[in-house]
Protein backbone atom coordinates (compact mmCIF):
# COMPACT_ATOMS: atom_id res chain seq x y z
CA UNK A 1 0.00 0.00 0.00
CA UNK A 2 2.73 2.38 1.03
CA UNK A 3 4.70 1.55 -2.09
CA UNK A 4 1.65 2.11 -4.27
CA UNK A 5 1.01 5.52 -2.68
CA UNK A 6 4.65 6.48 -3.24
CA UNK A 7 4.40 5.35 -6.86
CA UNK A 8 1.28 7.47 -7.42
CA UNK A 9 2.91 10.46 -5.73
CA UNK A 10 6.11 10.14 -7.75
CA UNK A 11 4.24 9.68 -11.05
CA UNK A 12 2.04 12.69 -10.31
CA UNK A 13 5.06 14.82 -9.46
CA UNK A 14 6.92 13.71 -12.60
CA UNK A 15 3.88 14.44 -14.78
CA UNK A 16 3.52 17.85 -13.12
CA UNK A 17 7.14 18.75 -13.86
CA UNK A 18 6.92 17.62 -17.49
CA UNK A 19 3.59 19.37 -18.08
CA UNK A 20 4.77 22.60 -16.51
CA UNK A 21 7.90 22.60 -18.69
CA UNK A 22 6.04 21.97 -21.94
CA UNK A 23 4.71 25.00 -23.80
CA UNK A 24 6.39 27.23 -21.24
CA UNK A 25 7.65 30.37 -22.92
CA UNK A 26 10.29 30.93 -20.25
CA UNK A 27 11.72 27.43 -20.59
CA UNK A 28 13.46 26.87 -23.95
CA UNK A 29 13.30 23.54 -25.76
CA UNK A 30 16.24 21.18 -25.39
CA UNK A 31 19.18 22.34 -27.51
CA UNK A 32 17.43 25.48 -28.75
CA UNK A 33 18.83 27.80 -26.12
CA UNK A 34 19.75 31.29 -27.24
CA UNK A 35 22.81 31.97 -25.17
CA UNK A 36 22.99 35.63 -26.18
CA UNK A 37 19.90 36.32 -24.06
CA UNK A 38 21.53 34.89 -20.97
CA UNK A 39 23.97 36.24 -18.42
CA UNK A 40 26.48 33.59 -19.57
CA UNK A 41 27.15 35.65 -22.68
CA UNK A 42 28.89 38.22 -20.48
CA UNK A 43 30.98 35.50 -18.86
CA UNK A 44 32.08 34.28 -22.30
CA UNK A 45 32.83 37.75 -23.67
CA UNK A 46 34.37 38.87 -20.38
CA UNK A 47 32.32 42.07 -20.21
CA UNK A 48 30.58 41.67 -16.84
CA UNK A 49 32.27 44.80 -15.50
CA UNK A 50 32.32 46.48 -18.90
CA UNK A 51 35.41 44.92 -20.45
CA UNK A 52 35.63 45.78 -24.14
CA UNK A 53 38.61 43.74 -25.36
CA UNK A 54 38.02 40.94 -27.88
CA UNK A 55 38.54 37.50 -26.37
CA UNK A 56 41.07 35.79 -28.59
CA UNK A 57 43.12 32.76 -27.57
CA UNK A 58 46.85 33.44 -27.31
CA UNK A 59 46.43 37.13 -28.15
CA UNK A 60 44.10 38.84 -25.68
CA UNK A 61 46.18 40.40 -22.91
CA UNK A 62 44.97 41.20 -19.40
CA UNK A 63 41.28 40.55 -19.88
CA UNK A 64 38.72 41.19 -17.17
CA UNK A 65 39.04 37.54 -16.20
CA UNK A 66 42.01 35.45 -17.31
CA UNK A 67 41.16 31.72 -17.48
CA UNK A 68 40.69 30.17 -20.93
CA UNK A 69 38.31 27.67 -19.32
CA UNK A 70 35.07 29.64 -18.96
CA UNK A 71 33.70 27.37 -16.23
CA UNK A 72 36.85 28.08 -14.21
CA UNK A 73 36.41 31.78 -14.86
CA UNK A 74 32.96 31.52 -13.26
CA UNK A 75 33.85 29.17 -10.42
CA UNK A 76 37.19 30.62 -9.30
CA UNK A 77 36.96 34.23 -10.41
CA UNK A 78 33.48 35.70 -10.88
CA UNK A 79 31.89 33.49 -8.23
CA UNK A 80 34.91 32.84 -6.06
CA UNK A 81 33.01 33.77 -2.92
CA UNK A 82 30.47 31.08 -3.77
CA UNK A 83 33.32 28.58 -4.08
CA UNK A 84 34.66 29.61 -0.67
CA UNK A 85 31.24 28.69 0.75
CA UNK A 86 31.33 25.38 -1.14
CA UNK A 87 34.75 24.55 0.30
CA UNK A 88 33.37 25.40 3.73
CA UNK A 89 30.48 22.95 3.22
CA UNK A 90 32.95 20.21 2.33
CA UNK A 91 35.06 21.12 5.36
CA UNK A 92 32.04 20.95 7.69
CA UNK A 93 30.99 17.57 6.30
CA UNK A 94 34.50 16.14 6.72
CA UNK A 95 34.47 17.57 10.26
CA UNK A 96 31.15 15.80 10.87
CA UNK A 97 32.51 12.49 9.57
CA UNK A 98 35.57 12.84 11.82
CA UNK A 99 33.33 13.71 14.78
CA UNK A 100 31.18 10.60 14.20
CA UNK A 101 33.86 8.05 13.32
CA UNK A 102 37.21 9.20 14.67
CA UNK A 103 36.49 8.85 18.38
CA UNK A 104 39.40 7.89 20.55
CA UNK A 105 42.55 6.17 19.37
CA UNK A 106 42.21 4.67 15.91
CA UNK A 107 43.67 1.55 14.37
CA UNK A 108 43.47 0.21 10.84
CA UNK A 109 40.35 -1.77 9.94
CA UNK A 110 41.32 -5.40 9.34
CA UNK A 111 40.36 -6.35 5.79
CA UNK A 112 41.64 -9.94 6.22
CA UNK A 113 43.94 -10.18 3.26
CA UNK A 114 47.67 -10.01 2.84
CA UNK A 115 49.03 -8.32 -0.29
CA UNK A 116 51.77 -10.13 -2.16
CA UNK A 117 54.90 -8.48 -3.49
CA UNK A 118 53.47 -7.61 -6.92
CA UNK A 119 50.40 -5.89 -5.51
CA UNK A 120 52.48 -3.85 -3.07
CA UNK A 121 54.99 -2.65 -5.65
CA UNK A 122 52.38 -2.18 -8.41
CA UNK A 123 50.09 -0.11 -6.23
CA UNK A 124 53.04 2.10 -5.20
CA UNK A 125 53.95 2.67 -8.88
CA UNK A 126 50.33 3.41 -9.82
CA UNK A 127 50.07 5.74 -6.83
CA UNK A 128 52.70 8.02 -8.33
CA UNK A 129 51.03 8.11 -11.74
CA UNK A 130 47.58 8.88 -10.34
CA UNK A 131 49.03 11.53 -8.02
CA UNK A 132 50.87 13.23 -10.90
CA UNK A 133 47.72 13.18 -13.06
CA UNK A 134 45.79 14.79 -10.22
CA UNK A 135 48.42 17.50 -9.80
CA UNK A 136 48.45 18.11 -13.58
CA UNK A 137 44.67 18.53 -13.57
CA UNK A 138 44.87 20.99 -10.67
CA UNK A 139 47.66 23.07 -12.17
CA UNK A 140 45.98 23.26 -15.59
CA UNK A 141 42.55 24.01 -14.11
CA UNK A 142 42.37 27.40 -15.83
CA UNK A 143 43.21 26.01 -19.29
CA UNK A 144 41.73 22.53 -19.62
CA UNK A 145 38.72 20.70 -18.17
CA UNK A 146 39.21 19.96 -14.51
CA UNK A 147 40.55 22.03 -11.67
CA UNK A 148 40.82 21.91 -7.92
CA UNK A 149 37.83 19.69 -7.15
CA UNK A 150 38.37 16.84 -9.65
CA UNK A 151 42.15 16.99 -9.19
CA UNK A 152 41.84 16.92 -5.41
CA UNK A 153 39.49 13.95 -5.64
CA UNK A 154 42.01 12.19 -7.87
CA UNK A 155 44.76 12.74 -5.26
CA UNK A 156 42.42 11.28 -2.65
CA UNK A 157 41.74 8.29 -4.92
CA UNK A 158 45.47 7.59 -5.09
CA UNK A 159 45.52 7.52 -1.29
CA UNK A 160 42.49 5.19 -1.38
CA UNK A 161 44.45 2.86 -3.68
CA UNK A 162 47.23 2.61 -1.08
CA UNK A 163 44.68 1.91 1.65
CA UNK A 164 42.98 -0.84 -0.35
CA UNK A 165 46.16 -2.48 -1.62
CA UNK A 166 47.91 -2.74 1.73
CA UNK A 167 46.23 -4.08 4.83
CA UNK A 168 48.51 -2.28 7.27
CA UNK A 169 48.94 1.05 5.46
CA UNK A 170 47.95 4.15 7.38
CA UNK A 171 48.46 7.65 6.00
CA UNK A 172 49.79 10.42 8.22
CA UNK A 173 46.42 11.90 9.12
CA UNK A 174 47.92 14.68 11.22
CA UNK A 175 49.78 16.14 8.23
CA UNK A 176 46.56 15.96 6.17
CA UNK A 177 44.79 18.03 8.80
CA UNK A 178 47.64 20.54 8.85
CA UNK A 179 47.69 20.79 5.04
CA UNK A 180 43.93 21.24 4.95
CA UNK A 181 43.96 24.01 7.56
CA UNK A 182 46.84 25.83 5.87
CA UNK A 183 45.21 25.67 2.42
CA UNK A 184 41.83 26.81 3.76
CA UNK A 185 43.35 29.68 5.74
CA UNK A 186 45.45 30.81 2.77
CA UNK A 187 42.32 30.97 0.61
CA UNK A 188 40.65 33.29 3.12
CA UNK A 189 43.87 35.31 3.57
CA UNK A 190 44.09 35.72 -0.22
CA UNK A 191 40.56 37.10 -0.14
CA UNK A 192 41.36 39.43 2.76
CA UNK A 193 44.44 40.75 0.95
CA UNK A 194 42.12 41.67 -1.90
CA UNK A 195 39.71 43.31 0.53
CA UNK A 196 42.25 45.46 2.39
CA UNK A 197 44.95 46.17 -0.19
CA UNK A 198 42.70 46.38 -3.27
CA UNK A 199 39.00 46.74 -4.04
CA UNK A 200 36.91 43.91 -2.63
CA UNK A 201 37.01 40.40 -1.17
CA UNK A 202 38.78 37.85 -3.42
CA UNK A 203 39.53 40.41 -6.12
CA UNK A 204 41.89 39.12 -8.81
CA UNK A 205 44.73 41.51 -7.99
CA UNK A 206 47.48 39.93 -10.10
CA UNK A 207 48.08 40.52 -13.78
CA UNK A 208 45.80 38.36 -15.93
CA UNK A 209 48.39 37.74 -18.62
CA UNK A 210 47.77 36.36 -22.09
CA UNK A 211 44.71 34.14 -22.48
CA UNK A 212 45.74 30.49 -22.73
CA UNK A 213 49.22 30.59 -21.20
CA UNK A 214 50.10 28.51 -18.18
CA UNK A 215 51.20 31.55 -16.14
CA UNK A 216 48.07 33.60 -16.63
CA UNK A 217 44.73 34.36 -15.01
CA UNK A 218 46.17 36.07 -11.93
CA UNK A 219 45.19 34.44 -8.65
CA UNK A 220 42.92 31.81 -10.24
CA UNK A 221 45.59 29.05 -10.50
CA UNK A 222 46.73 29.84 -6.95
CA UNK A 223 43.15 29.56 -5.69
CA UNK A 224 42.67 26.30 -7.58
CA UNK A 225 45.90 24.82 -6.21
CA UNK A 226 44.77 25.72 -2.68
CA UNK A 227 41.33 24.21 -3.34
CA UNK A 228 42.96 21.07 -4.79
CA UNK A 229 45.18 20.62 -1.74
CA UNK A 230 42.26 21.24 0.59
CA UNK A 231 39.84 18.89 -1.19
CA UNK A 232 42.49 16.19 -1.58
CA UNK A 233 43.47 16.22 2.08
CA UNK A 234 39.84 16.46 3.22
CA UNK A 235 38.66 13.47 1.20
CA UNK A 236 41.79 11.51 2.17
CA UNK A 237 40.87 12.24 5.79
CA UNK A 238 37.33 10.97 5.17
CA UNK A 239 38.73 7.80 3.58
CA UNK A 240 41.00 7.30 6.60
CA UNK A 241 38.04 7.76 8.95
CA UNK A 242 36.05 5.09 7.12
CA UNK A 243 38.90 2.58 6.98
CA UNK A 244 39.91 2.77 10.65
CA UNK A 245 38.19 1.65 13.81
CA UNK A 246 38.48 2.47 17.45
CA UNK A 247 41.00 0.50 19.49
CA UNK A 248 38.93 -1.71 21.75
CA UNK B 1 15.01 13.66 -24.68
CA UNK B 2 17.79 14.05 -22.12
CA UNK B 3 15.39 16.20 -20.15
CA UNK B 4 12.94 13.32 -19.71
CA UNK B 5 15.73 10.91 -18.81
CA UNK B 6 16.81 13.35 -16.10
CA UNK B 7 13.25 13.67 -14.77
CA UNK B 8 12.85 9.86 -14.77
CA UNK B 9 16.10 9.53 -12.79
CA UNK B 10 14.92 12.15 -10.31
CA UNK B 11 11.57 10.41 -9.80
CA UNK B 12 13.30 7.04 -9.49
CA UNK B 13 15.48 8.44 -6.73
CA UNK B 14 12.51 9.99 -4.94
CA UNK B 15 10.61 6.69 -5.15
CA UNK B 16 13.62 4.91 -3.67
CA UNK B 17 13.83 7.37 -0.77
CA UNK B 18 10.12 6.93 -0.03
CA UNK B 19 9.96 3.14 -0.21
CA UNK B 20 13.36 1.70 0.75
CA UNK B 21 13.92 0.41 4.27
CA UNK B 22 17.70 -0.02 4.10
CA UNK B 23 19.75 3.05 5.03
CA UNK B 24 22.44 2.35 2.43
CA UNK B 25 19.76 2.03 -0.26
CA UNK B 26 18.22 5.32 0.86
CA UNK B 27 21.60 7.03 0.48
CA UNK B 28 22.02 5.48 -2.98
CA UNK B 29 18.54 6.73 -3.92
CA UNK B 30 19.53 10.20 -2.77
CA UNK B 31 22.55 9.99 -5.06
CA UNK B 32 20.40 8.89 -8.01
CA UNK B 33 18.12 11.87 -7.38
CA UNK B 34 21.17 14.15 -7.32
CA UNK B 35 22.50 12.75 -10.59
CA UNK B 36 19.12 13.27 -12.23
CA UNK B 37 19.01 16.84 -10.98
CA UNK B 38 22.55 17.53 -12.20
CA UNK B 39 21.76 16.14 -15.67
CA UNK B 40 18.62 18.29 -15.72
CA UNK B 41 20.55 21.48 -14.91
CA UNK B 42 23.26 20.66 -17.48
CA UNK B 43 20.63 19.95 -20.15
CA UNK B 44 19.12 23.40 -19.61
CA UNK B 45 22.36 24.92 -20.87
CA UNK B 46 22.82 22.71 -23.93
CA UNK B 47 23.03 24.46 -27.30
CA UNK B 48 22.65 22.45 -30.51
CA UNK B 49 26.08 22.29 -32.17
CA UNK B 50 27.77 24.05 -29.27
CA UNK B 51 31.29 23.20 -28.12
CA UNK B 52 32.64 22.86 -24.59
CA UNK B 53 33.05 26.30 -22.99
CA UNK B 54 36.84 26.43 -23.17
CA UNK B 55 38.93 28.72 -25.37
CA UNK B 56 41.60 26.72 -27.18
CA UNK B 57 43.71 27.40 -30.24
CA UNK B 58 41.04 25.61 -32.32
CA UNK B 59 37.98 27.00 -30.54
CA UNK B 60 38.74 30.65 -30.98
CA UNK B 61 36.63 33.78 -31.28
CA UNK B 62 33.34 34.29 -33.18
CA UNK B 63 31.52 31.90 -35.53
CA UNK B 64 31.62 29.41 -32.67
CA UNK B 65 28.81 28.67 -30.26
CA UNK B 66 29.65 27.57 -26.74
CA UNK B 67 27.22 25.67 -24.54
CA UNK B 68 26.07 27.62 -21.51
CA UNK B 69 28.92 27.51 -18.93
CA UNK B 70 26.87 28.77 -15.98
CA UNK B 71 24.83 25.57 -15.34
CA UNK B 72 28.08 23.59 -15.50
CA UNK B 73 29.64 25.81 -12.84
CA UNK B 74 26.56 25.41 -10.65
CA UNK B 75 26.59 21.62 -11.10
CA UNK B 76 30.28 21.55 -10.08
CA UNK B 77 29.17 23.06 -6.76
CA UNK B 78 26.27 20.61 -6.48
CA UNK B 79 28.51 17.58 -7.08
CA UNK B 80 30.93 18.61 -4.33
CA UNK B 81 28.12 19.19 -1.85
CA UNK B 82 26.62 15.83 -2.89
CA UNK B 83 29.91 14.14 -2.01
CA UNK B 84 29.87 15.87 1.38
CA UNK B 85 26.32 14.82 2.24
CA UNK B 86 26.94 11.26 1.04
CA UNK B 87 30.04 10.94 3.22
CA UNK B 88 28.17 12.30 6.23
CA UNK B 89 25.21 9.98 5.57
CA UNK B 90 27.46 6.93 5.27
CA UNK B 91 29.24 7.88 8.49
CA UNK B 92 25.85 8.05 10.25
CA UNK B 93 24.90 4.68 8.71
CA UNK B 94 28.13 3.14 10.02
CA UNK B 95 27.40 4.52 13.50
CA UNK B 96 23.81 3.21 13.38
CA UNK B 97 25.01 -0.24 12.33
CA UNK B 98 27.49 -0.28 15.20
CA UNK B 99 24.68 0.48 17.66
CA UNK B 100 21.75 -1.58 16.35
CA UNK B 101 23.47 -4.25 14.27
CA UNK B 102 21.18 -3.65 11.30
CA UNK B 103 20.70 -1.24 8.40
CA UNK B 104 16.92 -1.82 8.33
CA UNK B 105 15.04 1.14 9.80
CA UNK B 106 12.07 -1.07 10.73
CA UNK B 107 14.14 -3.34 12.95
CA UNK B 108 15.67 -0.53 14.98
CA UNK B 109 12.64 0.50 16.97
CA UNK B 110 12.81 -1.59 20.13
CA UNK B 111 16.52 -2.26 20.15
CA UNK B 112 18.48 -1.12 23.14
Amino acid sequence: MKNFLSLVLVLALGAMIILSLQNNQYFPLYGEVDITERVSESYINRDVNGGTQAVEFGVANNLESGPANIVTAIVADYRSFDTLGEVTVLFVSSLGVALLLATGKQKRLDLHFHPNFMLRVGSRALFGIILMTGIFIIVHGHLTPGGGFPGGTMIASSILLLYLADDSFRAKVKSFKTLESIAGSLYVILGLVGLFAFDYFLVNFLDNGILGEIFSAGIVPIVYILIGLKVGSEISGIIDNFLTEEVA
Amino acid sequence: MLLYAAIILMMLGLYGILTQRNIIKIIISLNILEIGLNIFIISVGFVEGGVAPIFTSQNNLNSLVFVDPLPQALVLTAIVIGVGTTALGLALAKKIYAKYGTFDIDNMKGAE
